[in-house]
């Protein structure tokens, strides 16, 4: 899921801290925030923008595209469902410590109503020069410039290193997906994949993976596929196994998910794996020839 | 979170899945005064991990004697590195033939997995690989959850005989434990079909999703915490994801994937890292508690400290860095690296209160480290 300056975003939560924090900073880049919901401060002006109770409202009023979330976790599920049914497109779901199965249960919702979410747990999503939703340094020129390299990744700090270190190596990013470090999540790495690969302007892609799951599996499945090239970094070689590393979805059990089994189907896929992300620009030097 | 076998019983039972009867002892006397209760028993350690039987936990016991003797020696024993403390006694049940029943969350799918085979008693992955046309698979939207309905198609035509009935019953039942305690897995292995018709859960295998603890705190009081060591608990207590690894590099940085990379590239460069410790998302204040947690490490010989802002802002983590160093003068070498929101900030704090400069990358640091270390 790609967020494009065109695209009218509504601020879930806009009146919090955060909420306000980053509104700011997507505004100053350039994101179209129309409107934000706060049940208790509705009718009134934050950020410049129409506070409504729902989403339903915001809908009808402003009208909005995206829905980014900056809500609690145990109130994300009926945040969701209301953006969701007043007929978000997409949602970029933020927020970490979500229970699984109020996941489960906003994901079928959206999958029915054809809204595409990213997340939970991700840091958003960044087009450079365009505008970002969630808590991304899109504004740092040393992370983000406007070039040619799709960016995916479970994990927004260990993303936003690599996007330095792509930027570090004299290239830009065509696009920045944070697609959430849980273990459910609605825009999988092959989705992200498939959608950067499409994407207008890009002419290689750059996958950050973790252990856990087999979704960079099922994406080196696509990678195949590909003519653009593709470079990965796994995090997660030197973790232990049945421990949860930080984030949820980052969990070896018996001898699923492990690193060794990432690397060897985005290999066999054609994908080159790095050792270090600071090996980034030379990889993509090697697989682009500039 | 997980529950074990005595504590995982009751939620079944609460939402009337047959279980059979027992009691939970401490000691080989209480262990066989249950006994003469019940007659005929199962010993069965309890400790939040399964292979039991293989390690000598579960054992029959047709007197009173014969479970104080089995308890004696069964408490007290180490499973998986677990100690056993206690043992549950049930009542034997005349097991007739064993099934598999289970609900768990399936990222393949995005939703619930119900799980059920007629053969049972082995574990799953034995089944799956030995008996995998006799294991049966229902994706669930959790909208709509598993209906009675939906239950008997699942079970309909396993030749499973006058209890089918009873097996879609408990299978309907089965899903409702898991919607009602927000189990990440809840696992009847075996269920089983009794010479009298019954349909028992013998054992079960609860887990609780971690994050729906806070609105299960009734019920998440009867789940085995984690196992920690004494760090791994102070960092808890104060609010941080520590994990103590073998080496003797330390290691510090912001969000799951970036720490995970930190002890990659360490290992990389010949080094082996000495923790898991980060302090991403909302918990980027703490780093001056973080880093004494730390260095009260005494296998630490080095410090690797990678911050790479994004939501996590590296002035501030860089303070409350700074705010430890200086508390504590730790004599042992430190290497940064920071990027991103914040670093100029964080980078000019360095210079003038520490007299350090980051190094230009996460490898340049880290390979500091693995020198410095091994020195």
């Amino acid at each position: 899921m790609i967020i494009r300056g065109t695209d009218r975003v509504l601020v879930m939560g806009i009146t919090g801290k955060q909420g306000t924090f980053w509104t700011e900073r997507m505004q100053a880049y350039g994101t179209r925030i129309v409107a934000g919901t706060n049940p208790n401060k509705a009718g009134t002006l934050h950020c410049d923008v129409p506070v409504f109770a729902t989403a339903g409202d915001a809908m009808q009023s402003a009208g909005f595209d995206v829905a980014v979330l900056f809500i609690p976790p145990l109130m994300v599920k009926e945040a969701a469902m209301d953006a969701i049914e007043a007929g978000a497109r997409g949602l970029v779901v933020l927020t970490e410590h979500i229970p699984v199965q109020d996941v489960m249960y906003f994901v079928a919702a959206a999958k029915e109503r054809g809204a595409r979410i990213l997340g939970p747990n991700t840091a958003g999503a960044v087009t450079p020069g365009e505008c970002f939703a969630g808590f991304m340094p899109a504004f740092n020129e040393r992370i983000f410039r406007k070039g040619s390299i799709g960016v995916l990744s479970r994990s927004g700090s260990l993303g936003t290193l690599l996007c330095l270190n792509v930027v570090q190596a004299g290239y830009g990013e065509s696009a920045f997906v944070g697609i959430g470090g849980d273990p459910i999540i609605g825009t999988t790495t092959r989705d992200a994949l498939v959608a950067l690969d499409t994407f207008p302007g890009t002419e290689a892609v750059v996958m950050v993976g973790e252990i856990g799951g087999s979704m960079e599996e099922e994406a080196a499945d696509y990678a195949k596929t590909m003519t653009k090239p593709v470079v990965a970094f796994i995090a997660g070689g030197a973790s232990p196994k049945g421990r949860k590393m930080g984030h949820a979805g980052a969990i070896v059990m018996g001898d699923k998910g492990t690193y060794a089994s990432k690397r060897a189907a985005l290999e066999a896929a054609g994908v080159s794996v790095l050792d270090t992300p600071s090996d980034v620009g030379a990889a993509l030097k090697a697989a682009l020839g500039h | 979170m997980n529950f074990e076998e005595h504590a995982a019983k009751p939620l079944l039972a609460g939402l009337g899945i047959a279980v059979p009867r027992g009691g939970l002892a401490q000691t080989p006397d209480a262990a066989a005064a249950i006994a003469a209760r019940l007659g005929a028993v199962v010993v069965k350690a309890q400790v939040p991990t399964g292979k039991r039987g293989k390690a000598g936990g579960i054992k029959l016991a047709a007197t009173p004697d014969e479970a104080r003797n089995h308890a004696e020696a069964i408490i007290g024993m180490e499973i998986a590195g677990h100690r056993v403390e206690k043992v549950l006694i049930e009542e034997r049940m005349p097991i007739e033939r064993e099934l598999y029943a289970a609900v768990l969350n399936d990222p393949a799918s995005q939703g619930p997995l119900v799980m059920f085979s007629t053969a049972g008693g082995m574990d799953i992955e034995e089944m799956a690989a030995t008996a995998p046309d006799r294991l049966h698979l229902r994706p669930v939207d959790i909208r709509r959850g598993l209906t009675h309905a939906d239950a008997a198609t699942l079970v309909q035509g396993l030749a499973l005989g006058a209890a089918e009935g009873k097996v879609a019953d408990t299978l309907a039942r089965l899903y409702e434990v898991y919607a009602a305690y927000d189990a990440e897995l809840v696992e009847i292995n075996p269920l089983i079909v009794t010479t009298d018709g019954r349909v028992v859960a013998l054992d079960c295998k609860f887990v609780m999703d971690d994050s729906a603890i806070v609105r299960q705190s009734g019920v998440a009081r009867a789940g085995t915490p984690e196992k920690l060591t004494g760090l791994e608990a102070s960092a808890k207590a104060a609010g941080l994801k520590y994990i103590d690894l073998e080496g003797d590099i330390g290691v510090l940085a912001n969000g799951a994937g970036l720490t995970m990379t930190t002890m990659d590239v360490v290992r990389h460069h010949g080094g082996r890292p000495a923790n898991f410790l980060e302090i991403g998302g909302e918990s980027y204040t703490q780093a001056k508690p973080a880093l004494e947690l730390l260095l009260s490490n005494p296998r630490i010989k080095s410090l690797v400290i990678n911050f790479c802002g994004a939501f996590a802002r590296t002035d501030v983590m860089t303070q409350g860095v700074i705010e430890a160093i200086e508390a504590l003068q730790p004599r042992l070498p430190i290497f940064f690296s920071v990027h991103g929101t914040g670093d100029e900030e964080a980078i000019r704090m360095l210079k003038d209160r520490l007299g350090v400069t980051p190094l230009a990358t996460m490898d340049d640091a880290s390979k500091a480290a693995v020198e410095a270390a091994a020195k």
